[in-house]
């Protein structure tokens, strides 16, 4: 049983480019977060298909990792982004702007 | 071979529309449920390729925990529930152009560089060599991650409560 492993990393490449283009075009702080949390899928779909590739775990070891920092960010995040609702009453990116000349 | 090949392609179909209603819908609550397509089909490609610890933690952690913190993120961020169009900047045109760039230049270079690599699918990884690598090999870095979880939890409720 084999499969090509091109098919994993265009993949990830076509979801990692979704991301990014969530992540230039929304303006809202949530979803922002969920676009960085599509990158980050597609950087696991990669580190899996190679760790079946070279037979080797340690893929799967960092990518369970990946994971457990992923789950700390979006903590974090959203902590941040319900601290700047508090303030400007608005989850807004375009808002956030106080540092502009 | 055949079967593997059709189950990837469908699971894939599944997480590139998953992908694109993400970034595109603007219906914020639908945006957080395309992102449950998109990570319960990478569980479904982990189990294809062998990995079922991780693919159960996904759905443990992404979709159990990660997406119900999405959810509290826009109910107590008061976001609009209805469509609208204030979800996105006039950036649209704009940001095709580094995203489709990032696709090109590294679907190219992976093509280039592991065109014709096929990957051998045996027996599902067991347990206990996942286990054996994180408390053996990488035991430090375990560590490392468990105060960071620590340092994260202590800094959203620093962050996030009221005083």
């Amino acid at each position: 049983m084999t499969v090509p492993l091109n098919e994993f990393l265009l993949l990830g490449a076509f979801l990692f480019a979704t991301g990014v283009y969530g992540v230039v075009t929304r303006r809202n702080s949530v979803l922002v977060l969920m676009s960085v949390e599509l990158m980050l899928a597609a950087v696991n779909v990669n580190l899996v298909a190679f760790s079946a590739r070279v037979h080797d775990v340690a893929g799967q070891v960092f990518a369970l990792f990946v994971l457990t920092i992923a789950a700390a960010e979006v903590g974090v995040g959203l902590a941040m982004v319900l601290l700047i609702y508090r303030n400007l009453h608005s989850s807004d990116l375009d808002d956030v702007d106080v540092l502009k000349g | 071979m055949v079967a593997e090949n059709v189950a990837f392609g469908i699971i894939a179909a599944a997480m590139a529309v998953g992908a694109i209603g993400v970034v595109r819908t603007q219906n914020i609550v639908h945006a957080a449920l395309f992102l449950v397509v998109v990570l319960a089909g990478g569980a479904a490609q982990y189990i294809l390729l062998g990995a079922e610890f991780v693919a159960w933690v996904q759905v443990l952690v992404y979709i159990g925990a990660v997406i119900v913190l999405f959810l509290f993120g826009i109910m107590l961020t008061h976001a609009p529930m209805h469509p609208t169009e204030k979800m996105d900047n006039n950036l649209r045109a704009w940001a095709l152009l580094p995203s489709l760039l990032i696709a090109v230049v590294l679907g190219g270079l992976l093509i280039d560089a592991f065109g014709n690599d096929k990957i051998h699918l045996d027996a599902p990884t067991p347990n206990a060599a996942i286990t054996n690598s994180i408390f053996r090999v990488y035991l430090i870095p375990f560590e490392v991650v468990g105060v960071l979880l620590l340092a994260a939890l202590i800094g959203a409720v620093v962050l996030a409560r009221k005083d």
